[in-house]
């Protein structure tokens, strides 16, 4: 290496550190973006993704939109959805109590137990993929806090009629 | 008013006043450097620092210091009992003696020694001894490989800053920091500072390397090293290295202060407060530089300081020479 470029490397070093030294100082005055939780609350939450949740039908928003095709649960890679569904009353069987199993099922178009399990969820968003009748969506909450695991185990079908009642 | 430690006619009562203020003062600024440290580091990230304890979280140094006089002391097996345990004191005792020379104000420098830039340069160079102790002592890879590269740069950094302050010294005529204050005026363009700028740019690159800080804190490197010499170090055998960290910052930043910035000279205000200005501006652009830039690998230090740093101190040194030859 030459003298005049060793020169030249040692220029250039000491004007990026002095460029350096800007942007920090430039980051210095900027205000902060630190929401301090208790006082302050976080205000958009469009890119949020808490646990997913139900889409209900655009007439009657307490009912979803999903038909019990179980493509979510196949999809979750943690399995942490159940959908179930009654099973159909075979000849002789009325009278009997409801069944109930996994979907998808033959002849159920509407799911009767709905549960995603959200202490296994890592919110990859591959069930709200799946789904034909884009029934699933992120919900909006980031201050979710429970005392109990098995309070995770979150009724969707009941969430979605709750808020539909709001 | 200032206080007057010249009346004490004794110098030993006078070294003894002197060092208790400094425990005081070191003890003080180490509290507040520690806040201005956070609290800069926030905001160049974007956050706010420290917040909740006490206004502006000013308390929080207070309750970490509490916590870190509350820990239990350990030691690990295999360590070196006598060794593991000087250390930290051998690091922090050299540091509050450098301050003895310094010049707070015409009528407040603890000790006037007509070699107290010698005396500085020599115990600060001591607290590399306690990073080995320490690093040696507590039988850990990481604190023994902290020990050896802090030699290797307390070797590559303490000759070009050796040569930057002797040029001063040499234009100076005189190795007292009272009299090289005193030499310089209360106008910027009267500083040393600014008469020799390279003088000034090699002993600021210096003075970070010899307190360890980044970019240049490679016997600690906490993502290399875990924390380098003091890895196995707990409670106050941690705060002691903490505090001499933060005790050398404020010494180098106070020679700086003296050889460069002339001192507590200035106009309109009290002289401590000048020199106090000075040392914060100092010490805050060290710490605006802990949070800009990484950590240099280890042969880029040593070639910054061979290939770079100590032949263009040697030149500096020539020129003032040449200038103080033909001025003086």
């Amino acid at each position: 290496m030459s003298v005049s470029q060793l020169f030249e490397e040692a220029y250039t070093g000491l004007k990026s550190l002095v460029v350096g030294l800007g942007i920090t100082g430039k980051a210095f005055c900027q205000p902060q973006v630190t929401v301090i939780y208790p006082k302050q609350e976080v205000d958009n939450l469009s890119s949020f993704r808490g646990h997913v949740e139900l889409i209900g039908k655009d007439d009657d928003p307490s009912v979803p939109r999903c038909v019990a095709c179980g493509a979510c649960v196949k999809a979750c890679p943690s399995n942490c959805l159940t959908i179930q569904c009654p099973v159909p009353v075979k000849e002789g069987d009325e009278g009997k109590p409801v069944v109930m199993g996994p979907a998808p099922q033959k002849g159920s178009k509407t799911p009767a137990v709905v549960i995603v399990d959200f202490s296994l969820c890592s919110l990859c968003g591959q069930c709200a993929r799946a789904c034909p009748v884009d029934s699933l969506q992120f919900s909006d909450n980031p201050y979710m806090v429970r005392l109990d695991r098995k309070e995770f185990q979150i009724d969707l079908l009941a969430r979605l009629r709750r808020m539909a009642a709001e | 008013m200032t206080p007057d430690l010249m009346s004490f006619d004794h110098p030993l009562t006078r070294l003894v006043v002197g060092l208790l203020c400094v425990f005081a003062f070191v003890g003080l600024n180490g509290l507040v450097l520690v806040w201005v440290e956070r609290k800069v580091a926030g905001h160049v990230q974007l956050r706010p620092g420290p917040l909740h304890v006490g206004p502006y979280g000013l308390l929080q140094p207070i309750v970490d210091a509490v916590k870190l006089i509350g820990k239990q002391l350990a030691m690990p097996a295999g360590a070196d009992k006598y060794l593991y345990w000087a250390a930290p004191l051998l690091a922090f005792a050299p540091v509050t003696v450098c301050f003895l020379p310094l010049p707070f104000d015409p009528a407040l420098a603890p000790m006037r020694l007509n070699t107290g830039l010698v005396l500085i340069l020599a115990f600060s160079g001591l607290g590399v001894l306690s990073l080995i102790l320490a690093g040696w002592g507590s039988n850990n890879k990481w604190g023994l490989l902290g020990a050896a590269r802090s030699v290797a740069q307390s070797v590559a950094y303490e000759v070009p800053l050796l040569l930057s302050v002797m040029a001063v010294a040499l234009t100076a005529g005189s190795l007292d920091l009272y009299e090289i204050t005193t030499q310089q005026g209360a106008w910027p363009w009267q500083w040393y500072g600014v008469k020799n700028p390279l003088a000034f740019f090699i002993f600021l690159v210096c003075a970070v390397a010899e307190t360890n800080r980044a970019p240049f804190d490679l016997p600690e490197a906490e993502s290399e090293l875990t924390a380098g010499f003091h890895t196995e170090y707990s409670g106050m055998g941690f705060g002691l290295f903490f505090l001499a960290e933060y005790a050398s910052m404020i010494v180098v930043s106070g020679v700086a202060a003296a050889l460069f910035l002339g001192g507590w000279q200035g106009p309109f205000l009290p002289g401590i407060l000048w020199f106090l200005v000075k040392v914060y501006a100092i010490l805050l652009l060290m710490i605006w530089m802990r949070w800009t830039y990484p950590r240099v690998r280890f042969d880029q230090l040593l070639n910054l300081s061979w290939k770079w740093l100590t032949p263009l101190a040697l030149i500096d040194l020539v020129l003032v020479v040449i200038v103080a030859g033909f001025g003086g």
